[in-house]
């Protein structure tokens, strides 16, 4: 296998962009991911979309053709492309396909996509596709939200290790902080905890901030062979890792409602192709789709014991300076959740990160970071491992 | 949301609590498999009509509801560990102050849904108070 860099990066806005449609986004994004590189569009051999929904969302399928064709890749180039799909993780699974790609040998350059346009419907219909993420016959039509799922996860969190509904919005207010530094941020403004335990509830004890938001916005990156990134870029950033796990599509099925064993695997494979351990690790972007989502995941990867995730977030542990900065994007929460993108979005802030390119919300001296993108409850992980050197 | 012979399909699961069993490993499942995950092809699946008693491992009150649940809200959802081992998602009906983790509840046959004003209507299972 061949190491494998990222050479190119390029975010759109994220937020309600209602004057702008599924390709027009994709289209910035991608032409933005290829002018950073400095790749000419005959070299790129194959690219690469996550997109959950679009059959849901914008009523459109074949978005692998589609965005191949708006961005220019197809009637002349006729350019390979692939749309990728699992749920929340469809953008993780993206980059982790161009990753193999490239470290096959079968392709040198690629590009990996991510990309959702979720306010073309009503908040319902965007819940109800979202819901579909999760089982549809066995947990859906017992009248499960997706909220309603996460709320099960935080309700056993809390009777099992005493997490408080403090802790649960202290998530919130970091990452709310952290996106007031963050130029695509969809939301930029500060909150309080007293703010997300006053907000509306959702489902008991999720509240309406304890949630990440329907957002638009698209994502990518191009990759390279390690050995010619030099060539296009003076900061290539590498791939370490790039693992991935499953397990059973309901909540109900888990081993422990309160742990993502495909998050645990998954982070266990990468910490091993990578040989390094959490410690070793400066920043992780992770899947905080709620904010218990968060605390169950620094959990789940090793960077806080189990049942103590609202404690170590409570003390600022992962607060930007703090021990492990966790989604110095703004996560999903305060950044945004275009389902489809997000997975790509968080390579890309650790890519930005690596680089020392992010502005206010740059971790000092950062060597290596990791991403995690979940699929629905927990029935797919896919994390991946970045460095600075080689 | 839903659609009738994916519904049909599944009546004798949902009305009457019917899963399956392996004969194999012993492990019970609801919702039913037709495929054991433990002994996978030299399983040996048969049905199996739960008795309908358990207890909640975790719950919630859902204010937002999923669609075709609206006048059913607040509602509250709950894992429930059946006595025979598996784990299901249903609805507990009762006071929400007093449902509990480690709750006792059985099964009843109630309405769940239905699809839109003029839609189909689905009944099941949810769950009430083991004691009411």
């Amino acid at each position: 296998m061949r190491d494998v860099a990222i050479i190119g990066v390029k975010n759109t806005k994220f937020g309600e962009l209602w004057g702008r449609s599924l390709r027009d986004i994709v289209v910035e994004a991608g032409t933005g991911a290829i002018e950073d590189a400095g790749v000419g569009g005959k070299e790129i051999d194959s690219l690469y979309v996550g997109n959950m929904s679009g059959g849901r969302f914008i009523d459109q399928e074949h978005i692998g053709a589609l965005i191949a064709d708006y961005s220019g890749l197809s009637k002349n180039l006729h350019v390979p492309a692939t749309r990728v799909e699992a749920a929340c993780a469809s953008g993780g699974l993206a980059l982790r396909q161009a990753i193999m790609a490239v470290a096959s040998g079968y392709n040198d350059i690629v590009v990996a996509a991510g990309a959702e346009k979720m306010t073309d419907v009503g908040s319902e219909e965007a819940s109800s596709a979202l819901a579909a993420a999760a089982d549809r016959e066995w947990e859906g039509m017992a009248g499960a939200t997706f909220p309603g799922i996460y709320a099960m996860i935080a309700r056993l969190h809390m009777h099992m290790y005493g997490t408080t509904g403090e802790q649960l919005a202290e998530v919130a207010v970091k990452n709310h902080k952290n996106g007031s530094f963050n130029p695509i941020a969809q939301y930029k403004n500060r909150i309080t905890v007293d703010d997300v335990l006053n907000s509306i509830m959702v489902a008991d004890p999720l509240h309406i901030f304890d949630c990440s938001p329907i957002t638009d916005g698209a994502s990518a990156l191009v990759l390279a062979p390690a050995d010619i990134a030099h060539k296009y870029t003076d900061t290539p950033i590498y791939i370490r890792a790039t693992a991935q796990a499953s397990d059973t599509i309901a909540l109900h099925d888990r081993r422990d409602i309160t742990t993502l064993d495909a998050t645990v695997m998954a982070g266990k494979r990468a910490y091993s192709m990578a040989k390094l351990a959490p410690k070793d690790i400066d920043l992780v972007e992770v899947h905080d789709c709620f904010t218990i989502a968060e605390i169950c995941a620094i959990e789940d990867l090793g960077f806080a014991e189990k049942g103590k995730g609202g404690i170590v977030t409570a003390n600022g542990e992962t607060a930007i300076g703090g021990r492990i900065p966790v989604n110095t994007s703004g996560g999903l929460k305060a950044c945004g959740h275009p389902v489809g993108a997000t997975g790509i979005k968080q390579a890309v802030e650790i890519v930005t990160q690596l680089r020392g390119e992010a502005g206010q919300r740059q971790v000092e001296g950062a060597e290596y970071g990791m991403t995690h993108n979940v699929g629905g409850s927990g029935a797919t992980a896919v994390v991946h491992i970045f460095s600075r050197e080689r | 949301m839903s659609s009738v012979p994916r519904f049909w399909r599944s009546l004798g699961s949902r009305y009457n609590l019917e899963g399956t069993h392996c004969k194999e490993c012993g492990e019970y499942f609801y919702p039913p498999r037709n495929f054991c995950v433990n002994c996978r092809r030299v399983g040996h699946i048969e049905s199996y009509k739960f008795k309908g008693t358990g207890e909640i491992i975790s719950y919630t009150l859902i204010h937002t509801s999923a669609e075709g649940f609206e006048d059913q809200a607040p509602y509250t959802l709950a894992i429930i560990q059946l006595d025979e081992g598996p784990r299901l998602t249903s609805q507990v009906i009762g006071d929400p102050e007093k449902i509990h983790i480690g709750m006792r509840v059985r099964s009843v046959f109630r309405r769940l849904g239905e699809d839109g004003e003029h839609g189909m209507i689905y009944y099941g299972t949810k769950f009430v108070p083991a004691d009411e």
